[in-house]
């Protein structure tokens, strides 16, 4: 399989709604795994997300998802699954009859369309409500079953707009868990969420948005890294904490070194991870210091979202 | 020689899918509480009729003048006003409704062509139309000649009676094909069907007035042309440009072009559609 036909390609891609911009010049290439998308409301989430799997179409250039575009739905609907941001259900419609009736839309016979309904509908854990009307479901339970009616015809792309909004503590870990598991799978798993520290143990990158322009994208440490105007923090655990701290004084890229409360630690930051990682080696091989942890304080997805777009931001 | 584009065409995907989206358009549409009015409006005449029949002895009247008046409520009430506007309330909301509702993503998001859905959707209003009102025109039919007795279902089986009533239902499917597609093809272009529908009213009553060219633009003009037995000219009698009638095949097939071509220009606008139900 070439690269192009392996992920989902954004080529300049702009989509204003009249006067209003969706996004703008958007160049992006998403590899297999799980993709978060990160933004504030109508920062351009969505409409990347429609685009993608075209329920609107761009205003200029070009979007492909494993080389294919919606313009011919029988092949490129057979790899994407899209579940929606709208809470919203055709009438009347049990969670087995929703899954089930999309299904049949496929071409599936009826066996066939009645397996995989079921096997979607254990998937999300709601095996025990699946006959029950929709519109008797909580948000969660509807969360669910439109969970299930984008996986059930097994796609290799799955885009998920805010799948963790109404979900309790357990149904949201579940979920994180069964993303995880698609992505490791080889699947595309593109998310978005507000809840960035559960997305955040998941993704294996991150597009972050603002005003419809993309901010940063990439694999998350690589993406914190080029944030050179915020030093990185640094968590170390170790036996001499102020030892490490007035060596690591007569370094440039050290602009802060604060012990914890306890004694045990230091929390610095520093211009420039390498250099900060190269002398704390030379110091426990001289045997100064015996070292228990360390660990990047700020290198996750709500640090990236708070430098680059909760405080106005920096550009990548 | 088969074009290349027709010859790649999943047909057999195509096939599978048309009885898939029936069956969930069916549902909408024949069970629907809000389709309730559709049946109110077809039953009208058919009460109505069943009245005349119980308050009227059959001494009062004459078959000839029933059948008369039989297909004046036809063409007056049925094709003019009925099925106009039975029509008009199910085809329009096939569409507009899955926007109101905010479910046509679901259909944009399966493997199915929209041009597939158009037809699906088409297919399932004529069915759901043709069913309501034939069903109603052959209950106003039976009411018309059971209080005649023998004399009435000699008319009927031994007489023109079933050819009246097999031109009668035939023209009502074509009425639903006909007026449907023009109310699915607004449905896709313009948010509030009411006044477009008050524009295809007029022009619909309005078009033997006019030029006999744009006569054939007409619904109603190749309606009338199959009706069984014609009803005396109306008011707009003075005013009417005579236009050449047609033969019942030409009448048939225009109705069927002019139904395909309102269908084209459907599939047209929603390869185009955008999911924006906010601006709905």
């Amino acid at each position: 399989m070439s690269t192009a036909s392996n992920q989902i390609v954004f080529e300049n891609v702009s989509k204003f709604y009249g006067d209003v911009l969706g996004v703008n010049r958007v160049n992006l290439s998403l590899p297999p795994g799980v993709t978060s998308l990160i933004g504030p409301n109508g920062s351009g989430k969505t409409t990347l997300m429609n685009l993608m799997t075209g329920l609107v179409r761009p205003t200029q250039g070009r979007v492909s998802v494993l080389g294919l575009t919606p313009d011919q739905p029988e092949e490129f609907f057979r790899h994407v699954g899209y579940c929606a941001q709208f809470d919203s259900f055709p009438k009347g419609v049990t969670g087995y009859e929703f899954v089930c009736s999309l299904l049949r839309l496929r071409g599936l016979p009826a066996k066939e369309a009645d397996r995989l309904t079921w096997e979607a509908i254990e998937r999300v854990g709601m095996t025990e409500p699946a006959k029950r009307r929709v519109a008797g479901y909580s948000k969660g339970m509807r969360q669910r079953i439109r969970l299930a009616q984008s996986l059930a015809h097994h796609p290799t792309v799955l885009v998920l707009d805010e799948p963790l909004n109404g979900l309790d503590p357990m149904a949201r870990a579940e979920s994180i868990a069964l993303f995880e598991a698609l992505g490791r799978q080889g699947m595309h798993v593109i998310v978005s969420s507000h809840v960035l520290h559960e997305v955040d143990k998941i993704s294996d990158q991150v597009v972050l948005m603002s005003y419809g322009y993309v901010v940063a994208e990439g694999e998350i440490h690589g993406v914190r890294g080029e944030v050179k105007e915020h030093p990185m923090q640094i968590l170390v655990r170790c036996s001499q904490p102020s030892l490490l701290a007035s060596r690591l004084f007569s370094q440039d890229h050290v602009v802060e070194a604060k012990l914890n409360a306890d004694g045990a630690g230091l929390l610095v930051r520093t211009r420039d991870a390498d250099s900060f990682y190269v002398l704390l080696n030379q110091i426990v091989v001289e045997g100064a210091l015996t070292l228990d942890a360390v660990a990047p304080a700020d290198d996750d997805v709500n640090s990236l979202y708070q430098y680059l777009i909760g405080t106005g931001g920096g550009t990548v | 020689m088969t074009p290349k584009f027709l010859s790649d065409a999943p047909w057999r995907l195509w096939a599978a899918q048309i009885p898939a989206i029936l069956r969930i358009e069916l549902k909408k549409t024949l069970l629907k509480k809000r389709n309730i009015w559709i049946y109110i409006l077809a039953l009208a005449p058919a009460v109505v009729i069943g009245l005349h029949g119980l308050i009227d002895t059959v001494e009062s009247g004459s078959m000839v003048e029933d059948t008369n008046v039989l297909a004046g409520i036809f063409q007056f009430l049925y094709l003019r006003a009925l099925i106009f506007f039975g029509c008009m309330i199910l085809f329009t909301w096939l569409y507009r409704g899955e926007i109101v509702e905010k479910s046509l993503h679901y259909y944009f998001l399966t493997p199915l062509r929209r041009e597939v859905l158009i037809v699906g959707k088409f297919l399932s209003g004529v069915i759901t139309t043709s069913f309501i009102f034939g069903l109603s025109v052959l209950l106003s039919f039976a009411l018309t000649y059971a209080r005649f007795g023998k004399a009435g279902s000699a008319f009927v089986f031994a007489g023109p009676g079933l050819g009246h009533l097999a031109a009668y239902l035939g023209v009502t499917a074509l009425a639903c094909l006909g007026y449907g597609s023009v109310f699915l093809a607004f449905s896709l272009m313009i948010k509030n069907p009411i006044i477009p529908g008050a524009a295809v009213l007029i022009w619909e009553t309005f078009h033997p007035v006019l030029p006999s060219f744009l006569q054939r633009f007409s619904v109603m003009f190749y309606l009338k042309q199959l009706c069984p037995v014609s009803v005396p000219p109306d008011t707009l009698a003075l005013f009417t440009v005579i236009a050449e009638p047609v033969a019942p095949w030409v009448a048939v097939l225009g109705l069927l072009c002019l139904c395909a071509g309102i269908l084209v220009f459907a599939c047209f606008r929603i390869r185009r559609a955008e999911i924006s139900y906010l601006a709905d």
